[in-house]
């Protein structure tokens, strides 16, 4: 219990101050490290909670794919990251005041919420089995068409960032095998009565 | 010291508060937005996360696992975007761009 | 068969004039309609022959076609044909025909003549049914369609401002009246249940005492019926305070004002009385009414005409003044003795006009009588036309017998019924017919000295100076070809004859085989009785009154010529008066014309252009613009900006949720 409490504490902090730093950084390369960080934090907690995949997965896609998907772009796009600082004074008031309106309304409901009566566990966890099993259970079995939608919906981003990014260079040679194969002789060879020694 | 569920929610709550903050701060630089963004996500995972082990319902955690899924897409599509777009003008300030503009 | 021939001959002359007018030689259109109109006139005379003198007492319904039937209201075309009709069918088909021969010479210089006599042949068949109505909504038909062939033709030269102006004068100033009648035809319908005459005819007697409930007050129905349908009277045929637009119609070519003008359209107010005389008689206090009128008119009438300089607008207010005498025979009750009237006015005064045309085509177009002078001996076969027209219209005539010219034998006859009558009104109109007697013949021979005797130039002195120099140094006169002098004596022959030959039958002792049904006399209306047996004087003072009027204009005019001037520069006021028409024009101008326009600009600019606009189209795109403006404001094109809204959105919506929609 005490470890429990000692690493929420822990990990609370980190993911507070880093998300923080994650907004307030002057460099956007700091940004994206503290929202790694930030993303560690969590999963860190999530293990806490018991939901050691979704913390694996956390690591796995945000920290390996997604931040430095953002690094790459931060760092490859030549921008002047300090011009576009400007005005976060300028919009500190209403910035603060719409998220201190937000929070606390979130903080009421968070010490203000009460179980249904009659909810009933959609898919409880056998108490034995592993988190990361139980969840294949339920995933492969009651959830399947959410877990193939989110396939598809994957599928669909990763076509469209390649259509976006994608860009035919000019003067580049490809093969084109139907240009090829709808070749005929007649479009394809010129004969010519050629006079002897009188060439071409 | 138990630490509940209204701990979770209340860090959750936090996390939130900051990612909006950060969308109305950084509202020159969009890069910084879609990070704030993700950090929302991030507390909304923790939400789902948090009610799932305390309730005994796997649901939440699939929940997560699909908001992940989105907001990896979200990021991979939003990032492209920028790309295309910074190719396209040689900017992405977010000041020069209203072609929306009526 | 005949009947629908005489009706209809000037229609088909119309459309030939009017469709292929402009693809043949004008002479060809003028031939045809004149030869039409020439064919109708004729058989009417046969109809008015066979007609005045069968015994058959019940008019002719000659159906046509059924015009329209909705619910109770069943209009049938019809040709009424009776005694009355017959009388005005002569009439009308007489003059136009003659006029319309008299137009080829008088418009011969004309470009559009083919337009000029489609136009008279349409007025001539409009008018015919107006005579010819079976019921009152065919007569409105022609009441109208003479209204339109009048407005066309006063307007007929479009390209002179003042003839427009006049033009829509006469059509707005008939409005008034046609308001009146068509007003009284509807509460006619809602007494009777019927438009019909013959319907209203046997209806009539039982709404004597009827009431009906009007601005407030319960008033005899059959009283306002009359006075509604008397207003449209009093406008189609000039009458005081409606008569603004008769002068002014005189801007129209001569042989229309000789036309319509004179000799028929402005004499329908006088039919249609004597048509409905089976409703008017029911009603004393229309009848006093139309008394009343009718002698303010023909007295106001001649005391303009006095000073008149105008050739055409001197016989314009006297024909004014002879309607007035008309609507006097019939405020009587005498009702033959208006229709007489009516009958060889429009002789003589057709003849007066035609030459009054023939003077001034003669003139080359001079219409003033102070740059004339001295034509009888120019033009003296016009001269004796007009001195016959002159005398028919003064009436001469030798007293106590039936022998003189037409109006003595006519207009006397109303003097002495007027005399005759026990209406309360009746004193005053024979003060007024007898003072206007001998108004008429002093203005009728100024007119004729002032043309016809002394020198060219004997009245130059009176013109104002400014005209001086606009002299239009005129060649001799010249007489008017054969064409329009033949219809001259035609007429001549009727202003002569009229009266004498037809008294017996219209007003005389043949009464009542003359008229049958068509007039309807009350048992105890006895005013043709009576009027035979006034006192020598009273038939003695027409007499004398016209004989003092033309001693006093051969004074002023022939023996000493100084004395207009000194008359007019010793009673300037009177004198100005008199010559600005009694200011009706500026009064009517300062009660109605500038209150509409002003009324019209405040609507126009307030109603229309503030409110309705304002409020409306222009409001609501103004309104639209605005708003988009702001919208516009709101749509930076900034990304950021949309996802502060949607934050805030996401506040509102989660403080709303949490604090006021689910509880």
């Amino acid at each position: 219990m005490w470890a429990q409490a000692f690493f929420f504490w822990i990990f609370a902090a980190m993911l507070v101050g880093s998300a923080l730093a994650v907004i307030l950084a002057r460099n956007p390369v700091h940004s994206v490290l503290f929202l790694i960080l930030a993303f560690v934090s969590a999963s860190g907690l999530f293990v806490l909670m018991g939901a050691e995949f979704l913390a694996m997965m956390l690591i796995v896609v945000y920290v390996g794919a997604v931040a430095v998907l953002f690094l790459f772009v931060v760092m490859l796009l030549d921008v002047d990251f300090a011009q576009l600082k400007q005005g976060f004074v300028q919009y500190l008031p209403i910035g603060g005041l719409i998220a201190l309106c937000v929070g606390a309304e979130l903080w009421f409901v968070t010490s203000n919420w009460v179980r249904a009566p009659n909810a009933a566990a959609a898919a409880s966890p056998s108490g034995t089995l592993a988190n990361t099993r139980a969840l294949g259970l339920v995933i492969y079995t009651r959830y399947v068409y959410f877990f193939e939608a989110a396939g598809l919906i994957l599928l669909t981003a990763m076509v469209g960032a390649i259509v976006l990014t994608l860009r035919h260079k000019v003067g580049v040679k490809r093969q084109s095998i139907e240009a090829q194969v709808a070749r005929t002789p007649a479009t394809a060879v010129e004969i010519r009565k050629v006079a002897s020694r009188a060439g071409i | 010291m138990i630490i509940g569920l209204a701990h979770y929610l209340s860090l959750a709550a936090i996390l939130f508060t900051i990612g909006v903050a950060g969308i109305i701060l950084n509202h020159k630089n969009i890069i910084i937005i879609l990070m704030s963004v993700e950090v929302i996500l991030l507390s909304v995972n923790i939400n789902l996360v948090a009610f799932s082990t305390f309730a005994g319902d796997l649901t939440g955690q699939v929940f997560a696992l699909l908001i992940l899924t989105v907001a990896a897409a979200e990021a991979a599509i939003g990032l492209a975007i920028l790309v295309a777009y910074y190719r396209n003008r040689g900017s992405i300030a977010v000041e020069d761009i209203h072609a929306l503009k009526g | 068969m005949m009947y629908e021939i005489i009706v209809f001959l000037p229609l088909l002359g119309f459309l030939f004039a009017g469709l292929w007018g402009a693809n043949v030689e004008p002479r060809t259109s003028e031939a045809v309609t004149t030869i039409f109109l020439g064919l109708s006139g004729l058989l009417s005379w046969g109809a008015f022959f066979g007609f005045a003198w069968s015994a058959d007492p019940h008019a002719l319904v000659v159906p046509v076609a059924n015009w329209m039937t909705s619910g109770k209201l069943a209009v049938d075309w019809a040709l009424r044909i009776d005694t009355l009709t017959a009388v005005m069918l002569v009439v009308v088909t007489t003059v136009s025909f003659l006029v319309h021969m008299y137009s080829i010479g008088y418009m011969h210089e004309d470009d559009s003549r083919p337009r000029f006599f489609a136009y008279l042949s349409l007025f001539t068949f409009a008018m015919l049914m107006l005579v010819t109505a079976d019921n009152l909504v065919q007569m409105f038909f022609g009441w109208e369609g003479v209204g339109l062939a009048s407005y066309l033709l006063i307007g007929f030269w479009f390209k002179k401002p003042s003839a427009n102006a006049a033009a829509i004068k006469a059509f707005v100033v008939n409005r008034v009246g046609d308001f009146g009648f068509a007003l009284g035809i509807f509460l006619l319908f809602r007494l009777t249940g019927s438009v019909s005459l013959e319907s209203i005819r046997a209806a009539a007697p039982s709404l004597v005492g009827q009431t009906i409930h009007v601005f407030g007050m319960d008033a005899d129905a059959l009283t306002i019926t009359c006075l509604l349908l008397f207003m449209g009277a009093m406008g189609k045929s000039a009458q005081f305070l409606l008569h603004t637009w008769l002068p002014d119609a005189m801007e129209g070519p001569t042989p229309v004002s000789a036309l319509i003008h004179a000799a028929t359209m402005v004499t329908a107010g006088v039919f249609m009385v004597a048509r409905l005389s089976f409703l008017f008689d029911l009603s004393p206090t229309a009848l006093n009414v139309v008394l009343i009128v009718g002698a303010t008119t023909a007295f106001f009438a001649a005391t303009v005409g006095l000073v008149q300089n105008d050739i055409k607008r001197v016989i314009a207010y006297s024909t004014c003044s002879q309607l007035g005498y008309m609507f006097v025979a019939e405020g009587v009750g005498a009702y033959g003795a208006g229709i007489f009237h009516l009958f060889t006015h429009a002789f003589f005064k057709a003849l007066l006009f035609l030459g009054a045309g023939s003077v001034i085509h003669a003139m080359h177009h001079e219409q003033d009588m102070r740059r004339m002078g001295g034509l009888k001996d120019e033009i003296p076969f016009t001269f004796w036309m007009m001195t016959i027209g002159t005398l028919a219209l003064t009436g001469v005539g030798i007293p106590f017998t039936s022998i003189g010219f037409a109006g003595f034998v006519s207009k006397d006859a109303i003097i002495e019924a007027a005399y005759a009558s026990h209406r309360p009104a009746a004193a005053y109109a024979f003060i007024c017919v007898v003072v206007a007697a001998g108004l008429t013949s002093f203005y009728s021979w100024r007119l004729a000295f002032m043309t016809f005797f002394g020198h060219r130039g004997d009245w130059a002195h009176a013109l104002p100076h400014d005209a001086h120099d606009d002299h239009h140094g005129h060649g001799p006169a010249h007489e008017s070809p054969r064409v329009m002098l033949i219809p001259l004596a035609a007429l001549a022959v009727g202003a002569v004859f009229a009266g004498m030959m037809y008294k017996h039958w219209f007003i005389g002792g043949g009464f009542e085989g003359f008229w049958k049904e068509s007039l309807f006399t009350a048992k105890d209306n006895t005013i043709l009785e009576d009027m035979e047996h006034v006192p020598w004087l009273v038939s003695l003072l027409p007499f004398l009154m016209m004989a003092g009027g033309f001693a006093v204009a051969y004074y002023m005019y022939v023996v000493n010529r100084s004395a207009p001037a000194t008359l007019a520069r010793s009673n300037p006021l009177l004198y100005r008066f008199l010559l600005n028409k009694w200011y009706f024009d500026e009064l009517y101008d300062l009660l109605f014309v500038r209150p509409a326009f002003w009324i019209g600009r405040v609507f126009w600019k307030g109603g229309d252009g503030a409110i309705i606009d304002g409020l409306g189209p222009d409001g609501v795109s103004a309104r639209v613009l605005d708003v988009t403006r702001n919208v516009v404001r709101l749509q930076t094109g900034y990304v950021y900006h949309y996802a502060f809204a949607m934050l805030l959105g996401v506040a509102a919506l989660a403080t709303w949720y949490l604090f006021g929609g689910i509880r």
